[in-house]
């Protein structure tokens, strides 16, 4: 079984969930990351960032929370 | 929710709108805002400071409509697109000293990024000192984002804190729009001479301002974030857009013969006189925009990016506003604006404060909930 990673990045400034969430994807040896953001901003910045790394993002909403679901 | 796919967040999208940003200024200035200064968060927000006596410099005193109609645009945008979040926590008082010391920087350079894009599309040669100096101060920021750097979380927080800003920016447009004077010596002034006599029509200055402030809010527009995300992350999304601002800015200067290039200019009898608002104290122009650019980077936007983040709930954004309107009284009050006496002690004491912010930065801290 897979360990999947997840980042915490709800509440950060700009570049911090994007910049987070590229550092996450260039470390993990794991085919899925999990990122909790809370801003539509941060979904699109996210997104933007895992898909030039060659990642597809899946985005669900939950009473605020955004969970982007990153998979290569 | 607005998906990633919304056009808005598209490269098309952020072309489009730096694009119509330039285009917008260009207009503006063509209409009467002052030259170079179709659209300039740092001075009309200055002027705005003058208005309401916050300072007394005479000639740049005046209730610019651009900077209210602005949040109020963002704002628009957020509640249609539902993404109205009242949220404050993430150290306001830091946030509030680095506004002062953006603002204070920016005024040193004499203008906001925005501006520095603008002046660059008039020919002002002097913006690519600010130019050079805002990317040298953001990529100073950018090793303390590589370390970590952070001001802490927000968090949701109750309606009103949301909605403070907004309600001042209205409360602010309509003083712009009446312009009461509330007795001798007494606000609002407005300038008799100078850039603060300048202005396009207070009814297009608002719709012109309020178009930018929802597409801005659309978009993520961002003149910081631009260069920023591309030293950080080789991303060049929020770049393409100031980009497109400049191309646009620079074809109407020339249909509006508003193009006059160099570091000042030059009559046909060979007079020379300044560029319009700006000075050629190079090593100012410079490090006034590094102090600025590393205050917007470890704040996380420009100017007009914290104005559209306060139109959509951010509290914290909403201090770093506050922090420049208190930031461009100092400025003037104590003589530090543009190539002034005490502008280089400004921008020294100006970047050990930011500097001090940039190194006790904690690290990206845990979740709490």
């Amino acid at each position: 079984m897979s360990v999947s990673e997840t980042v915490d990045a709800r509440g950060l400034s700009c570049p911090q969930p994007a910049l987070l969430t590229r550092q996450a994807l260039k470390r993990t040896s794991g085919k899925e990351v999990t990122v909790l953001v809370d801003t539509a901003t941060q979904v699109q910045n996210c997104t933007r960032t895992a898909e030039q790394l060659g990642w597809q993002a899946v985005c669900e909403e939950n009473e605020g929370t955004f969970r982007l679901r990153l998979r290569r | 929710m607005t998906g990633p796919k919304d056009i808005f967040a598209s490269r098309t999208g952020i072309i489009m709108v730096g694009l119509a940003i330039g285009c917008i200024a260009a207009s503006l200035q063509k209409l009467g805002n002052p030259p170079n200064m179709g659209v300039c968060v740092a001075c009309f927000t200055r002027d705005i400071a003058g208005a309401l006596g916050l300072h007394r410099a005479g000639i740049v005193q005046y209730l610019r409509p651009e900077i209210p109609a602005f949040c109020l645009g963002a704002f628009v945008a957020a509640l249609a697109f539902r993404e109205f979040r009242p949220r404050t926590g993430s150290s306001p008082i830091l946030r509030f000293v680095l506004g002062m010391c953006a603002m204070i920087g920016a005024l040193i350079f004499l203008g906001c990024p925005w501006r520095a894009m603008l002046r660059l599309a008039g020919g002002d040669w002097n913006a690519i000192l600010g130019i050079a100096g805002l990317v040298t101060g953001i990529g100073i920021g950018v090793v303390f984002l590589r370390v970590g750097f952070s001001l802490g979380r927000t968090y949701q927080s109750r309606f009103p804190v949301g909605l403070a800003m907004p309600v001042v920016m209205l409360i602010l447009l309509l003083l712009a729009i009446f312009y009461p004077k509330f007795g001798d010596n007494a606000a609002l002034y407005r300038s008799e001479s100078g850039p603060g006599s300048m202005a396009a029509p207070v009814a297009i200055s608002i719709i012109a301002g309020m178009i930018v402030g929802f597409l801005a809010q659309r978009t993520r527009f961002c003149t910081v974030g631009a260069f920023r995300d591309l030293i950080l992350m080789r991303d060049i999304h929020l770049l393409s857009g100031v980009i497109a601002l400049v191309a646009a800015a620079f074809v109407m200067n020339l249909i509006f013969k508003q193009f006059d290039p160099g570091f000042v200019r030059t009559a046909a009898d060979g007079t020379t006189s300044p560029q319009p608002a700006a000075h050629t104290v190079h090593w100012l122009n410079f490090t006034g925009m590094v102090l600025a650019g590393l205050s917007f980077c470890l704040a996380g936007g420009c100017p007009g990016r914290q104005v559209f983040l306060s139109g959509e709930g951010d509290g914290d954004a909403a201090m770093f506003v506050l922090g420049m309107l208190t930031g461009a009284a100092i400025s003037h009050n104590f003589l530090m604006v543009g190539n002034q006496a005490l502008a280089p002690w400004a921008v020294v004491i100006g970047l050990v404060v930011v500097l001090t912010i940039g190194i006790t930065g904690r690290s990206v801290p845990a979740a709490t909930g």
